[in-house]
Order: structure tokens, then C-alpha cells, then sequence
């Protein structure tokens, strides 16, 4: 891990770590006080960040352990925090409203528990492993009976594991959830290269087809010779190439964000396809500068993501509101939303995770037809809804299709119950 | 090629399934397309005590309410403001590094850690400020927003008054060292029938202009407040000149033709034909595969401000790296270089820009002219047909050169078409001298 405060080698002067963390603290113009608090100083400098221990090809346990001095380094920047002007509309058309995010940052200062997420977290098996060259964090639970299906769920931006802890219970414990002993899955839910607790790629090539492949590396080292896979948004990129590479031991993927784009259309399209073009259309027209942006200046975008923290919490904020189900109001939780955006914010994953754009947005999240079983769930407020015939003319084994009532982008975080019975009801079946 | 294309999984289903073709003409998809604080308190807990001092003191600028009157106006900011901003440099969160070896993932980090250090430790913004405060400076209210312009008029009573309107991420500082030789040109190597009556306005939402509050204030209203100003000054026969959004409001001038408006000069043409040629010219090749070089791989900043202006103000607001990185990038990408913008422009001229949008805290509101023109439909490589006398400079750097016929196609008036050798995007800030030069030769034939 990289200091968070290096410094061009260009001025030497001003490069020393204690002089920008005096700086930092706002003390650097009193020498006195420079002397009295040199001590905490010092420890500090060692604590505002996350460090990841070196991974090596042993599955190594991981526990998130939060340093005093990050929690710290948040408070202060929230407290420090400039805002800008308020929008000229009456509703989030240009973005998160500045008193919705105002009192989102006010909620994370002084109400949010800082240490929720670790102790979330920490409830469930965490490990890190290598895989190609690069540490790998993933939640491991597995359940007690023998036949469960074990199965690779994979997050997407702006997403992370944390969109999995209400389900990891209900999927690997059925009995004590409302299921069946037949129904309980082993679940392995990785964060994704340069997202959380995994280590940040240093060089290019980590794109869908790459993941894809360290993720078969990682249930064949966890001993899993026959598994299924689950995704949404980017977790349904990795999980589409899992199947298209045909991965060892997979032998059946659900997907709530099916990746049929560009649409499968054949002759005259019906008012129905008619509608999911329309919402394609106007997500290329208004809503996915987010992703042009990633997919094309992930640096530039980074620099502001990784130096405040209402600006990475606006940034992720604005997609878990717009892309949740509107039904849903009040929808997610502070807490829960916060949780989420702790993990970008403490790990400064915003330009690492931004990457995944720039090396696979306009290549491998394409359309892919596939030929092992796949099953669709299609959530009502996912801002995509294709039809089935698409599915079919896709996917060559679609062995379950069904839309729910309620729910959005973020499915498993928004409606665990219903995304837990949708796995129950497609994917059990595969053992 | 007859069509350009945006590389979106999504723009290319559209594409490739021909239904329902939301975006179908040249103009709207080219549309669409574009849319594309003072000391701490000492305790024991020395950070947080530090933080919570800090809210209690905003560093804020407040600008004077602007009447009907021109009001003299003089940019003092702050000391708390400075200190603020340097507190904020020295406790910079990095990301990790880019990884590629060039500028294609934005600034490399590298680059972006010289450019802070530089404006935190070497850096003088009260000589900047003694700088633009020997312009005459004012405030007037037009249309309810508050508009800052620099005003300088030639000691030469036959002056032709000039109105230039700079774009994003410019300011007024890209005209500052042109405003000499426009406006007293005997004193630069000039002649004194070259002579301007210089108006330089901030931008509403930028500098020292007021901030909207309200929508509606794309480049048509600006350029109906533009005329409100020159009417207001006693200007009843001038001119108008602009690049970037600056050339948006100078082609909407174009259109309306206000009162005493009598010809305009661009540094950026907005003549993209309404259908591509079938089987264009090398030049008309060239400009097609430029502006889609634009569309595909450098409009991200210009979606993301069209589209959510609020959102993108967040990180842009209470990040200072944040905010220079994000306009020092387009300094790169746009100047005439040879890899770094520190061959076409001085760090201090860089950061004299980027200042003025630090301390003003207008990056929203500046992101704001991108939402206001795309739900306007007036963010399109294409200004129209135009009617007024029209002259124009083609810099080989700009982000796109279109080619003269396409001029002549859309501007029955063109007066002066110049392809110079030197310079890019930011015309005036780049190459002064070329600059005043074009304006000079171009409106000779206007004055009289």
C-alpha cells in the first residue's frame, strides 16, 4: 500500500510525512503544538489507512480491522467539508439534491457508527488469496448440510459484499430462514479486483475475462468441483464470461442483470422490445455519464474520489438512490447505504474501481450468447428491463425467467427476501 | 463512415437495431452524442478539534449584490480562503497510481503531485490578483443574475467595441494578455485604426458572475444578456468573439443579431453539415474522425457535467486536487503540446484559471452551461445557418478543424477564414499574439 499522502519527489522539503500530517491536522502554523502532539502524530501517520498484509496462495483469514486514526482522518474531512451551490431543479435531474447530501453527510459524522461495517463484516468468514498475481478478498460461508450448492456471487459498481450480507444467512442456513435443506447454497462472494478489501491492479488487463477466470481459480482452490455462479451489473459481466469460458465445475449461472445488449432482435420489434430499446436509449442519452467518464478518465475522475469524502459518497450515492426501485421509498437505509460507501471510501478504491470501465466497458460487457444453464430473475426497477424472447434467443438453456414485483439494480441489497426465494427457485436444482 | 458513433454497448445497440430511432438525424444524434478556515484549537484530540474549528470558519468569497448600475468591482480573497486551500492541498488523499505509461486513464499521478505541490508551496495568488485588479473590473445585473466583466476602452475614440466570451474550463484569464493590444495597439506593435473597445464578462455560474439559480440560462439567454450588456455600456455599433461555450453564446449572438451587433469572430466553428459527405475530402475526414475521436473517448467530463452538474460538484467542490486535475487535464488534452501542457502554457497561467474556479466554488454551477445547452438541444457540433457576417480562425490543435466549405455552406457572410499554424483550443490563452492578430486582420473590413 502506497502512503496516502506521497509526494512528488519534485519538493523534498515538503515530503516528510509528519510535516503534511501536521498540515493535515490544521496545526502546522503552531510549533508548540507540533512538539505536544508529535506522539499521537506519529501514530496516526502509521493508521489512517487499511493495510492489506501481502497475499499468497494459502486462502489466508481476513478481518477488517478499522484504524483509529481513518476514522479520524473521515470525521475531519466531513467536518471540513465545502459544499457547492445548491441545483437549479426541483428533483435529482442534475444529480444528488445538496440537502439530501448534505444531511446524508451530517448522518455519517455524527449518528452513522463507524465501526458497523467492520462488525458486519466481521460476523461472517473473510479471507484473502492470490490469484494471478493479485490478493483476493471474499466472504466464505458455508452451509452445514453436505449437499448444498456452492456458488460465486459477484458484486458490481457501485456495489461490494456488502450487498450480500442480508442473503448470506438465508442461503447457506435455509432451514432456520424459511427453506429447505435442499435449498442451502455454500457462498463464496469475492470483491472484485481494485474494489474493497482485493488489491488494486498496478497493470492493465484486469477485465471481465480476466476476473472471470481467477474466480474458477478460486472455487477450485476452495475445493468446489461443481458450482453455480450469480450476478448483477458488473457481477453479471463476470458471471456471463465464467459461462462463456465455460470455467471448470460451473454448471449453471443466474443473472439479474441479463447482458443482453445490443438486443437479439429479429424482424419488426414488438411494443414490449419497443420499451427495453427505449430505456437503452435513454440510458445512453442521460444516464450513463458515470460510466463514460470511468470508462475513459478514471484518473482524473479518482483524483477528487480518493480527497474527499462526501464527493466518493455523492458519487455512489446519486446511483444507489436512482437505480434502487422507486416503489420502494424509503428504500435503503442510511446505515446500510453508508456501509457501502465505506468500503470505497476507506479502501480509496474510487479510481481503482473506476478502471473496470476503462478496461472492459466497451468490450467484453457486450452481448454474449451462452450455452450452459442460465437463469434471468428481471427486477421491476432495474432501469433495463428486456423481455424474455431476447433470453431465448441468447441463451440457448434458459432454464428460468421470472420478473418479481418489487426491486431494483441493486437486488439482493434492496429485496433479500425475494432475491434469496428467485435463487431457491432457479438455482437449488443444480446440485 | 456514415455515421458517428459513440463506442457504449448501449449507443451501439441503438445503432445496430435501427429502431426506434430516438436519434436518427445527424444534428440530434450529434446532439445526444455531445450531451454529450484560521489556527486550531489545541487539545489533546488534535485532529478532530482541528476539524470542528474549521466548519465554524467558511472560507467563504461573498460577492457584493449587483444592481442595475455598473458597479467597479476588485477580486480580494480572503485570507482564510488562501489558508484554506492550503490546508487542503497538504492533506491530498492520492489514488494509486494510473495504469498505463500515458495521459489516456486522465492525469497521471505523477504529473498531478507536481501540479499540487507547485500551487501549494511556489504558487501567488495575490499576484494574480494584483494582476486582474489593474483591469477595470464591474458587476451589473442582467436578467437577475449578477455578470462580472472586465472593461477596457482604447484611448483611440474610433475603437470598435469587442465583446469575447470565454467556454470551460476557461475564464476571463485567457483574454487577459490580449486585452492590451486589442485595446491600445500603438503601445503593441499595432495600428491605431486596429483599435477595440474591450468587454470581457464572466460567464453566469463562473468567476465572479452570479450563480443561477433557476434553469433556462443556456447560450440563447446568455447571449441576450451579452446584448443587455453592450447596449447598457453605450455600445451601439460592436462585435462579438468566443471559443468553446464562448463560441456557443457567439453563434447564438450570430443568430439573433441583437441591435449594433455587426459581425462575429470564432476560434471554434460549429458548420458540421446536417448529413456527412458520402465520400469526404482528406480535411473533412479528418474533422469527422476528430470530432469522433471527441465523442468516444474525450466527452466524459462534458456527459457527466450534461447530464448530472450536482453530483460531479460534490467531489469537485471540497476536493482542491480534485478540482485543478479536472480542468488540468483538458489543458493537456486541448493545447497545442508536445505531451505536457507546460509547453503551451506556464504553470502560473494554469493555476490562475484554476484558482478562479477554486475560489469562486463554481464547479457546479460552471458544469451547469453543459446541462442547461443539452436539454436545450444547443450542444451539437452544428450552429445553423447564419446570416450575420462571419469570420473565423481555425488553430490546428482545436478539438476539431472543420473545413471551409463546410463554413460557406452554413455562414453566407463569411468575411475571414484563416487556418493559422500555431495554438489550440484556449485560442488567446495560448497564443496571444496570433490571436490579436487574427481579430485585427478580421474586422478591418468591418470598421468604417
Amino acid at each position: 500500500m502506497t502512503l496516502p499522502l506521497s509526494t512528488p519527489p519534485a519538493a523534498p522539503e515538503t515530503i516528510s510525512r509528519r510535516g503534511v500530517l501536521l498540515a493535515a491536522a490544521g496545526l502546522g502554523a503552531v510549533g508548540m503544538a507540533a512538539a505536544a502532539c508529535s506522539e499521537q502524530e506519529s501514530a496516526a501517520s502509521k493508521s489512517t489507512q487499511i493495510v492489506l498484509l501481502p497475499a499468497t496462495d494459502a486462502v489466508a483469514d481476513f478481518k477488517l480491522s478499522i484504524p483509529a486514526g481513518a476514522i479520524d482522518d473521515l470525521k475531519t474531512r466531513l467536518a471540513m467539508t465545502r459544499w457547492p451551490d445548491k441545483e437549479t431543479v426541483g428533483d435529482w435531474s442534475e444529480g444528488v439534491p445538496l440537502e439530501k447530501m448534505k444531511a446524508l453527510a451530517d448522518y455519517w459524522r455524527s449518528t452513522y457508527d463507524m465501526h458497523r461495517l467492520e462488525e458486519r463484516l466481521n460476523g461472517f468468514p473473510q479471507f484473502r488469496t492470490q490469484i494471478d498475481g493479485l490478493g483476493i478478498h471474499f466472504l466464505h460461508v458455508k452451509a452445514k448440510h453436505p449437499s448444498a450448492v456452492p456458488m460465486i456471487m459477484t458484486h458490481g459498481w457501485p456495489g461490494s459484499v456488502v450487498e450480500f450480507l442480508k442473503v448470506l444467512r438465508p442461503l447457506t442456513d435455509p432451514t432456520a430462514h424459511g427453506g429447505k435443506a435442499d435449498e442451502a447454497f455454500h457462498v463464496v462472494a469475492p470483491s472484485l479486483p481494485g474494489f474493497g478489501f482485493s488489491d488494486k491492479p498496478a497493470e492493465r488487463g484486469w477485465g471481465l475475462p480476466r476476473i472471470a477466470t481467477a474466480w474458477a481459480v478460486l472455487m477450485k482452490r476452495l475445493g468446489y468441483g461443481s458450482y453455480v455462479a450469480q450476478g448483477g451489473d458488473w457481477g453479471a459481466g463476470v458471471t456471463t464470461w465464467m459461462a462463456k469460458q465455460h470455467v471448470e465445475g460451473l454448471k449453471a449461472i443466474h443473472l439479474n442483470l441479463p447482458i443482453l445488449f445490443p438486443p437479439p432482435l429479429q424482424g419488426e420489434p414488438t411494443p414490449e422490445e419497443k420499451a427495453a430499446l427505449g430505456q437503452l436509449v435513454a440510458f445512453g442519452d442521460t444516464g450513463n455519464a458515470y460510466a463514460r467518464i470511468q470508462g475513459t478518465r478514471p484518473e482524473t475522475l479518482g483524483f477528487s474520489l480518493a480527497d474527499t469524502p462526501v464527493g466518493q459518497a455523492a458519487w455512489i450515492y446519486e446511483k444507489l438512490v436512482t437505480w434502487a426501485d422507486p416503489k420502494d421509498a424509503p428504500g435503503l437505509s442510511n446505515d446500510e447505504m453508508l456501509d457501502n460507501i465505506m468500503v470505497y471510501w476507506l479502501t480509496n478504491s474510487g479510481a481503482s474501481s473506476a478502471r473496470l470501465y476503462f478496461e472492459s466497458f466497451t468490450t467484453d460487457f457486450s452481448r454474449q450468447e451462452l450455452d450452459i444453464p442460465v437463469a434471468v430473475t428481471v427486477f421491476p426497477g432495474e432501469a433495463y428491463k428486456p423481455p424474455k424472447v431476447w433470453g431465448e434467443r441468447t441463451y440457448s438453456k434458459l432454464v428460468y425467467w421470472n420478473e418479481t414485483g418489487q426491486g431494483g439494480h441493486f437486488a439482493a441489497f434492496e429485496q433479500p427476501d425475494l432475491f434469496v426465494a428467485e435463487l431457491r427457485k432457479s438455482l437449488a436444482r443444480f446440485r | 463512415m456514415d455515421k458517428l458513433s459513440c463506442d457504449s454497448p448501449l449507443n451501439a445497440a441503438e445503432k445496430r437495431t435501427e429502431v426506434p430511432p430516438t436519434h436518427n438525424s445527424r444534428r440530434e444524434f450529434l446532439r445526444a452524442a455531445a450531451a454529450s478556515s484560521g489556527l486550531a484549537i489545541l487539545s489533546g484530540e488534535c485532529v478532530s478539534e482541528a476539524a470542528r474549528a474549521s466548519t465554524d470558519k467558511v472560507a467563504e468569497l461573498v460577492l457584493p449584490p449587483a444592481t442595475k448600475a455598473v458597479t467597479p468591482f476588485k477580486v480580494r480573497v480572503p485570507e482564510a480562503a488562501l489558508d484554506d486551500l492550503k490546508r487542503r492541498l497538504a492533506m491530498t488523499r492520492w489514488p494509486n497510481k494510473e495504469t498505463v505509461g500515458d495521459w489516456s486513464q486522465g492525469v497521471p499521478l505523477q504529473k498531478a503531485q507536481m501540479l499540487v505541490a507547485y500551487w501549494r508551496d511556489k504558487y501567488d495568488w495575490r499576484r494574480f490578483e494584483a494582476r486582474i485588479n489593474a483591469f477595470p473590473q464591474y458587476r451589473t445585473q442582467i436578467d437577475g443574475v449578477g455578470i462580472h466583466f472586465i472593461h477596457v476602452r482604447s484611448p483611440q475614440q474610433n475603437a470598435m467595441p469587442i465583446i469575447l466570451t470565454h467556454g470551460w474550463p476557461g475564464s476571463v484569464v485567457e483574454f487577459m494578455e490580449v486585452i492590451g493590444p486589442l485595446s491600445d495597439p500603438t503601445r503593441y506593435g499595432g495600428s491605431a485604426e486596429d483599435a477595440f473597445h474591450v468587454v470581457v464578462p464572466s460567464l453566469p455560474g463562473f468567476a465572479f458572475s452570479d450563480k443561477p439559480v433557476e434553469t433556462g440560462w443556456e447560450v440563447n439567454r446568455i447571449a441576450r444578456a451579452w446584448a443587455t450588456l453592450m447596449a447598457r455600456l453605450g455600445y451601439e455599433r460592436w462585435v462579438a468573439q468566443g471559443g468553446d461555450w464562448g463560441a456557443g453564446v457567439t453563434h447564438a449572438l450570430a443568430h439573433q443579431r441583437p441591435r449594433g451587433l455587426i459581425a462575429a469572430h470564432v476560434n471554434w466553428q460549429f458548420v458540421f453539415p446536417e448529413k456527412l459527405p458520402a465520400n469526404p475530402t482528406p480535411v473533412e475526414r479528418k474533422a469527422i474522425d476528430r470530432a469522433t475521436l471527441f465523442l468516444n473517448d474525450q466527452s466524459g467530463y462534458f456527459r457527466e457535467q450534461g447530464t448530472r452538474p450536482q453530483t460531479i460538484g460534490y467531489p469537485l467542490a471540497d476536493s482542491a486536487a480534485g478540482q485543478a486535475l479536472w480542468i488540468y487535464e483538458k489543458f493537456q488534452s486541448w493545447t497545442d503540446n508536445h505531451g505536457n501542457p507546460e509547453d503551451e502554457l506556464s504553470v502560473d497561467a494554469m493555476l490562475d484559471d484554476i484558482s478562479l474556479y477554486w475560489f469562486t466554488d463554481t464547479a457546479a454551477s460552471s458544469a451547469r452551461i453543459y446541462w442547461e445547452n443539452t436539454r436545450a438541444g444547443m450542444a451539437g457540433f452544428s450552429g445553423g445557418r447564419i446570416e450575420l457576417p462571419m469570420a473565423a480562425s481555425v488553430f490546428p490543435h482545436e478539438i476539431f478543424c472543420p473545413p471551409k466549405a463546410w463554413a460557406e455552406a452554413l455562414w453566407p457572410n463569411l468575411f475571414y477564414w484563416n487556418e493559422v499554424d500555431k495554438g489550440g483550443h484556449f485560442a488567446a490563452f495560448e497564443q496571444p499574439k496570433i490571436f490579436t492578430e487574427e481579430l485585427r486582420k478580421a474586422f478591418r473590413s468591418r470598421r468604417g
